[in-house]
């Protein structure tokens, strides 16, 4: 789960790692009124949204008169910030975090991660901050120190001050960079984050340490025993596909492609993408319904896969093992009657009662397309996608089960047959795409979910700022 | 004959009173040999009670030393698993494998860290995993058993069904299982693909393995590494979400390419320059591996 900056600031703040004076807020009233409440000369209007690039985007402007804050919100609150994280169709501005200006000496960064290789919490720091944290990576890997964090002895004095020095913090700034560091470790550690950043940190022209920006993320396995975190959560920032599917227990994430999957296991959905993509077709969402699909699942995951409009075909892989085929069967039948299925549908079902599967498809009357394996699937699926492109036309053929069945994997010229008898009415169901929905998946897929490291976009939000702060002062 | 467990192996469920511990018990107790190898169950507040006729103990120490059971199977949910983890290991079990997903990253962390600073010798397989089976001895986990044969090709996975469409294929094409274990998709965890490939590569009753990754950490590379320098066996390969976009959680708490690390790309590419013979089609894994047996 992701957070805002200003969320991310609160709770640096409850662990004691400093930042700037700032105040969230939701109109541009409050803005003038919160820049009023924090006094001064100079301040920062931040856009408040989960992508990074803000700064670039134009979504971090700074004001040097209340009048300038007032003309810096109402630019910035409603705008369509598009970043490189957000898509092209950028992300709506709903919040803003108005801040005191801080005087820039130093920039730097700090990042805390999950390291998977020694099964400990990764703390990584350099002088280079302000800047894409992965391009320094590329360019100057001796640049970044990370140290790993023992969780029975947490972050001793002795490596948090051997990481301030080496990322350049003068001897006077020591105590200060060691308590931060300490704090951000037991923040981290506290509230079950799986990700961590400031970029930049700085160090002030009166030798002070603060946190400029925060970046926080959680475990989502752990949120149970966070109720505060969970609070935090600003769904107008998510996929409502998403939650909609984690509302039903269902994985799901929106892709950039035509076709539809649902399969049961993570590992294997994944796979089916790429046997989707290897035939010449590209997923439209990962869909994993787990290990305990009922028909109410099944239907529900056939609702929010046809919700994306891009939708074009159908392609359900399920290797039943404790799920028993039959009953995905069942509920395969069911979802396509209720949400009157027009796309091409193709299901490969395996494993436990198999045949008892099939035999259901088959005997719905429905014109659901059967495949033998995951080959046999994506190809079938891609060429019904094509036909149906095609605007069908072309009488069934009859279906060479057999034949497909035993060369699919191998020849690829299989699917041309099959093509005519795959292409059925084309006309898309539904699908609920809101333009607001369409704008979040873009949003979402071009993976403003900020990894581990990918974080850079905030620094330039923060360079931008920083510069006109230093003049200033 | 196989890896972790065989038909001799003595087997106690935590978690044995939920509903998943009872039905997978229940199922895998039906396998092969399990009716004898399922011997206990744990549960503090059920001591002197049973499950079907498998004894309930109060503690894991309990169950082992009444029982001679040596390996753990959990089920308990994941608030109290990584607890159940440590309580196994503290017993001084030979091997645990944790089914439970979803455990907090820091709860294994932590008991990971204690594992090594007490220099434990118990193995941990899981969490967030399908379990381990000797195809015609002993299954312990919720995999589907009937679509394993008994033989000699090991299968190691972070998957479950990618692991079950695997073993399903090598069945097929008639080639049976020496063992087949699943590591988990969480980001820390116990045993690693490289821990699994040197067990197999040790039993004499295993001929060659496949292994099969996702996106995320650098497991495959440090396995693929590994294999490159003392491996004796063909070992075939594919990885999972070479359409997976970066920066996106795929179900998997492990399966996520961070700072353009961990992809599948990457990781087929390293296990090619260390002989592994790879294969980008999942629905070929089986052919693949029947091609590197001649």
């Amino acid at each position: 789960m992701k957070i805002h900056e200003y969320q991310g600031k609160e709770l640096f703040r409850k662990y004691g790692v400093a930042t700037p004076r700032g105040i969230p807020c939701f109109s541009v009233d409050e803005a003038v009124e919160a820049a009023k409440n924090l006094g001064g000369a100079v301040w920062v209007v931040k856009a408040q949204i989960h992508a990074g690039g803000r700064g670039k985007g134009g979504g971090v402007k700074v004001a040097k008169s209340l009048d300038e804050v007032r003309r810096r919100a109402k630019e910035i609150l409603g705008m369509r910030l598009v970043t490189h994280q957000t898509g092209p169709e950028g992300q709506i501005v709903r919040r803003l975090l108005v801040e005191e200006g801080a005087d820039i000496a130093t920039e730097l960064y700090v990042g805390m991660v999950v390291d998977r290789g020694t099964q400990r919490v990764a703390l990584m720091a350099s002088s280079e901050g302000g800047m894409d944290i992965e391009e320094v990576a590329a360019s100057h890997p001796e640049k970044i120190h990370t140290v790993f964090i023992d969780p029975a002895r947490g972050l001793s004095d002795e490596l948090a001050d051997a990481e301030a020095r080496k990322i350049g913090l003068p001897d006077s700034a020591l105590p200060q960079a060691r308590r931060l560091l300490q704090a951000l470790y037991r923040c981290f550690d506290e509230t079950d984050a799986s990700l961590a950043e400031i970029n930049p940190l700085i160090l002030t022209g009166d030798g002070r340490v603060v946190a400029l920006d925060a970046k926080l993320n959680f475990d989502d396995n752990a949120l149970y025993r966070h109720p505060e975190i969970v609070a935090m959560r600003d769904l107008d920032e998510e996929d409502p596909l998403e939650i909609e599917a984690s509302k039903h227990d269902l994985s799901y994430i929106s892709l950039d492609g035509e076709i539809g999957c649902m399969v049961n296991g993570a590992g294997l959905a994944m796979a089916t993408m790429d046997t989707i993509k290897l035939f010449g077709g590209e997923p439209a969402n990962f869909l994993d319904v787990g290990g305990g699909a009922t028909t109410e699942k099944v239907t529900a995951a056939f609702k929010i896969m046809l919700s994306n409009p891009k939708v074009r075909a159908i392609l359900v892989n399920i290797f039943g093992g404790i799920m028993k085929c039959d009953t995905i069967a069942e509920g395969v039948v069911a979802a396509a009657r209720e949400v009157h299925l027009a796309v091409p549908l193709v299901v490969r079902m395996k494993g436990t009662n198999e045949d008892l599967g099939k035999k259901i498809l088959k005997d719905s009357g429905l014109p659901i397309i059967s495949a033998d394996n995951m080959a046999e699937a994506a190809q079938k699926v891609v060429a019904a996608l094509k036909g149906a492109a095609k605007k069908a036309g072309k009488a069934s053929a009859p279906k060479k089960k057999a034949a497909a069945k035993k060369k699919a994997p191998a020849k690829r010229e299989a699917p041309a047959k099959k093509r005519a008898k795959a292409a059925k009415p084309k006309k898309r169901t539904v699908a609920k795409n809101t333009p607001a929905a369409k704008k979040k998946r873009a949003a979402k897929k071009s993976g403003r979910a900020g990894s581990a490291k990918t974080v850079k976009k905030a620094k330039k939000a923060q360079q931008a700022a920083r510069r006109a702060k230093g003049k200033k002062k | 004959m196989s890896i972790l467990i065989d038909r001799n192996t003595r087997v106690m469920t935590q978690g044995i009173t939920g509903k998943t511990g009872q039905f997978h018990t229940r199922t895998s107790r039906e396998y092969a040999n399990g009716r004898n190898c399922f011997v206990a169950g744990v549960n503090p507040k059920r001591a002197g009670e049973d499950f079907e006729g498998i004894p309930i103990y109060a503690s894991v120490r309990d169950a082992k030393a009444q029982t001679g059971a040596s390996v753990s199977v959990i089920y308990v949910p994941p608030a109290g698993a990584a607890e159940a983890i440590w309580e196994a290991v503290d017993a001084d079990l030979d091997l645990v494998i944790c089914i439970t997903e979803g455990i907090p990253v820091r709860d294994m962390i932590r008991v990971r860290a204690r594992m090594r600073a007490e220099k434990r010798r118990t193995r941990l397989v899981g969490p967030n995993c399908p379990g381990v089976i000797t195809p015609g001895a002993l299954k312990i986990g919720i995999m589907p058993g009937h679509i394993h044969k008994a033989g000699r090709v090991g299968v190691v996975s972070r998957s479950g069904t990618l692991t079950y469409e695997a073993v399903g294929q090598l069945t097929d094409l008639g080639i049976g299982q020496s063992s087949a274990v699943g590591i988990g998709g969480d980001p820390v965890n116990g045993l690693k693909h490289v821990d699994v490939m040197q067990l197999f590569n040790d039993d004499p009753d295993t001929d060659a393995v496949v292994m099969i990754g996702e996106i995320g950490g650098s497991d495959e590379e440090d396995a693929a590494r590994w294999v490159k320098a003392h491996m004796r066996k063909p070992v075939v390969g594919f990885i999972a979400g070479i359409t997976a976009p970066p920066g996106k959680r795929m179900g998997h708490a492990g399966a996520i390419i961070s700072g353009g690390k961990g992809t599948a790309q990457e990781k087929l590419a390293v296990m090619e320059e260390c002989g592994i013979t790879v294969t980008r089609n999942p629905a070929e894994m089986g052919r693949t591996l029947k091609r590197v047996l001649r």
